[in-house]
């Protein structure tokens, strides 16, 4: 018999692992492009102690062990490319605590951002989060372990910015708290105490997250989106900047695609935006639209096409469904809004030469502190000539966020490969002490990140 | 190419200038009417290209038969002076592009419905008012083939209109139709009355909706419970090109029971929807359509009125969040006609 596997029952119970091909065949790829690698073992633990116990276990057997959330990553981050234990977080899915005067939720990793954009809507109308365009199965644990951004980005950031703790279990079994639960006072803030967040960014190299406590907002009573067309990309930027100028939008994302037709070669721009009153709505319109983009609807560059209550979420995936098979995947960046043109002709220029109707985004982060801007790649998932076209365009796109003076987001093991090979030599000593230090068996989604 | 057929002499024979006089956005006599629409048809510049609307309703006050509207839309283009911007015409024109394959033609010989570029509302399309009756365009990826193009009116594009429209039509055509029963009123008129304006041959018999439904209200009038509901009725633009058939609209509503309130905007003076006036060019055009939405909901509320019921999914789309946040129910003639003969639409509450 498996003793590993025999471990892992005793555990977490029966039900709750799996050694069976058909089920680690499940576990062996996600939605994008990358290789399928296969685990040996599925575990769904229910709680804390059932992840202290397992990754104790992982230590004991040098067996690598990798989180994992919706899935949707969509970059391989969490393909076991090494096997061991594949650490299905769903089942810890209880909402904690939501604190309706200082505006936050404690939930647990398995949490969705559609459970929890439900959960406030029924019982907090009050009150939203920054959901990320993701499909809704996506978690908020695995969405701010890779620094994702949500339709608040414009005013509040990216989400892990708004993260005020956070429990982890570390590599070796331990059990910490980052934030103001640190010292017991609750879970409002992340500051003021020293800083030892370690573990966003790091795609679950460094541990794993078991609860957050994540920051919520006033959520008004109208939302909808605004959209604005510009016809040249040149404009765009420029138009962002005016945008963000009003603080007034909660989101700023502009695109273009190839398909459908009325997207093609013009870039549209959606603006969301909040009101309690239909006066404050107008109030915001009119100097959105009119005052700030009006000189270009007078110019005849820019068009002004309505706005539409009530928000449609998500967006980006649809793009699967503009190519026979389904399939897409996508290289964010994080890039200054004054690469927009550049970031849309190259991308555009790369998805031509691989023959792929061309997707370009970008999602505007900050007061125009940045955007993330992504090209996805539609594929045939029953066509493997389409997926190997596919990863050829993604790749020359991670090298083009890189040319562009970019960060790649989320990158996938190609791209972390070309940031480390440009990384400072201190930072990237700095990761392997660090590594070193609190995963010494290297056991924590081996093959990512390896600074070690 | 398509000519459109526009008689100057009849505009000097005119004794009234109605076409221009009468328009609601427009404040001119007579005397100026006369000089304008002269000189658009003499192919010279106007103050009333620059300061159309495009509602659509200088086709209906137009007593001559003449085509103002047409030839006000086709001189927009000719003179490049498009009430919307560039981005929004080349966005229009890219939207009516087919681009998931062409539609499986299925030979009929019979009456079809034709949902044209409204696949996706196919299911207002259910009950006994529709049994029997084939539906063509029912599939959303494909809709575009059968999308009746008149839409660029809007965007002084007439070229698109006569470029594409034989095709549409020789589409639906494939199907041997009998009669094609048009679900949006833009269709009927695109093949009632532009089609007959600028020579382009329709070989099938286009059915209005509303004809359609009153003639089916008939057949089932034993199963007709009055809904005694007040309605209102948002007239669209495109009913301008077959005012002969907005009488449809009050004898659907004495048939079913339906207490049609008394507006000011309505019938000949009905207000359009403003979807496509939000993103003209002309300086304060977003506030000229809110104020004109602001108008015409006032006055159904001042009417009286419970519901609003809606021929174009386009005003649907454009006033139906507005007036469900003023308590009144957006509804289809269609699903109205269905709770009159006991039936439940979708998404009835």
């Amino acid at each position: 018999m498996d003793s590993i596997y025999e471990a892992l029952v005793n555990i977490v119970g029966k039900e709750y692992v799996s050694n069976q091909p058909e089920e680690l065949y499940i576990y062996s790829f996600d939605l994008g492009t990358a290789e399928p690698c296969q685990p040996q073992y599925v575990v769904s633990p229910r709680a804390t102690e059932h992840i202290q116990g397992i990754v104790r276990l992982a230590n004991k057997e040098k067996i690598p062990i990798v989180p994992l959330g919706g899935g949707l990553s969509l970059a391989g981050l969490a393909v076991p490319l090494k096997g061991g234990i594949l650490l299905d977080l769903k089942r810890m899915d209880s909402i904690i605590e939501v604190n309706e005067n200082a505006r936050y939720a404690v939930v647990e990793c398995g949490v969705s951002q559609g459970q929890l954009t439900s959960y406030l809507e029924k019982n907090y109308p009050r009150l939203t989060h920054s959901e990320p365009g993701a499909p809704p199965a996506a978690t908020l644990a695995g969405n701010v372990m890779i620094h994702g951004q949500g339709d608040l980005a414009q005013p509040y950031g990216f989400n892990s910015d708004l993260v005020n703790g956070l429990e982890v279990v570390l590599p070796t079994g331990e059990v910490c708290h980052i934030g103001s639960v640190a010292i017991g006072a609750g879970w409002f803030t992340n500051h003021p105490l020293p800083d030892v967040g370690l573990f966003l960014g790091w795609c679950g190299t460094t541990g794993i997250i078991t609860k957050l406590s994540i920051r919520l907002f006033p959520c008004k009573r109208i939302r909808g989106v605004g959209t604005f067309v510009l016809e040249h990309e040149d404009l765009v930027p420029e138009a962002v900047y005016k945008l963000t100028h009003t603080q007034m939008a909660e989101d700023i994302v502009a695109f273009s695609s190839a398909i459908p037709p009325f997207a093609s070669e013009l870039q549209q721009i959606t603006v969301n935006i909040a009101a309690d009153s239909e006066k404050e709505l107008e109030f915001k319109q009119e100097i959105l639209w009119d005052d700030t983009l009006g000189e270009y609807i007078h110019r005849g560059e820019g068009a002004y096409l309505g706005f539409v209550r009530h928000l449609q979420r998500p967006q980006i995936s649809k793009t699967s469904d503009y190519k026979k098979g389904g399939g897409f995947e996508y290289v964010g960046s994080i890039v200054p809004i004054q690469r927009y043109p550049e970031c849309y002709r190259k991308g555009r220029e790369i998805s031509e030469r691989h023959g792929i109707p061309y997707t370009v985004t970008g999602r505007c982060v900050g007061a125009g502190h940045s955007m993330m801007f992504a090209w996805t790649f539609a594929f045939n998932r029953a066509d493997p000539e389409t997926i190997i076209q596919a990863r050829k365009a993604l790749h020359e796109t991670d090298d083009l966020v890189l040319q562009l003076g970019g960060v790649i987001w989320k990158p996938g093991t190609y791209g972390q490969k070309l940031i480390l090979e440009r990384l400072d030599p201190g930072t990237k000593e700095l990761m392997g002490k660090i590594k070193r230090l609190i995963d010494p068996n290297g056991i924590m989604n081996p093959g990512n990140w390896e600074v070690a | 190419m398509y000519t459109l057929k526009f008689d100057i002499e009849k505009c000097h024979n005119c004794q009234t200038q109605a076409c221009l006089t009468r328009c609601q956005h427009l404040d001119i006599d007579r005397e100026v009417a006369q000089r304008e629409i002269r000189k658009i048809a003499r192919g010279e510049d106007s103050f009333i290209l620059h300061d159309c609307l495009t509602c659509y309703a200088c086709e209906e006050y137009c007593t001559m038969g003449n085509h103002p509207f047409y030839l006000i839309v086709e001189q927009q283009e000719a003179l490049n002076i498009p009430p919307v911007p560039r981005p929004l015409i080349q966005r229009a024109v890219n939207l009516g592009v087919p681009f998931r394959g062409e539609p499986e033609i299925g030979e009929v010989h019979g009456p079809v419905l034709n949902m044209a570029a409204f696949s996706d509302l196919i299911g207002l399309i259910q009950g006994r008012l529709f049994e029997g009756l084939t539906v063509i365009s029912t599939d959303d990826r494909k809709m575009f083939h059968y999308f009746c193009q008149l839409m660029y009116l809007h965007y002084a594009r007439s070229s698109v209109i006569k470029e594409r429209l034989p095709g549409v039509i020789n589409t639906i055509n494939r199907h041997k139709p009998t009669e094609v029963i048009c679900f949006h009123d833009e269709c009927y008129g695109t093949y009632t009355s532009y089609c007959p304006a600028v020579g382009i041959d329709v070989p099938f018999t286009p059915i209005h909706f509303f004809e359609f439904l009153h003639r089916r209200l008939t057949e089932l009038k034993e199963a007709i419970r009055p809904v005694g509901f007040k309605v209102a009725y948002q007239r669209p633009c495109s009913s301008r090109l077959s005012p002969d058939k907005h009488h449809f609209v009050r004898d659907i509503f004495e048939l079913i029971g339906a207490r049609y309130v008394e507006r000011e905007y309505v019938d000949e003076n009905a207000l359009c929807c403003a979807g496509a006036i939000q993103g003209q060019r002309r300086e304060g055009s977003r506030k000229r359509a809110i104020e004109m939405q602001r108008k015409n909901i006032n006055d159904m509320k001042k009417a009286g009125a419970e519901v609003c019921i809606f021929n174009c999914p386009a005003c649907f789309q454009t006033l139906g969040s507005l007036l469900s946040a003023e308590d009144i129910k957006p509804m289809y003639m269609s699903d109205l006609c269905r709770l009159a003969i006991g039936e439940k639409p979708m998404e009835w509450r």
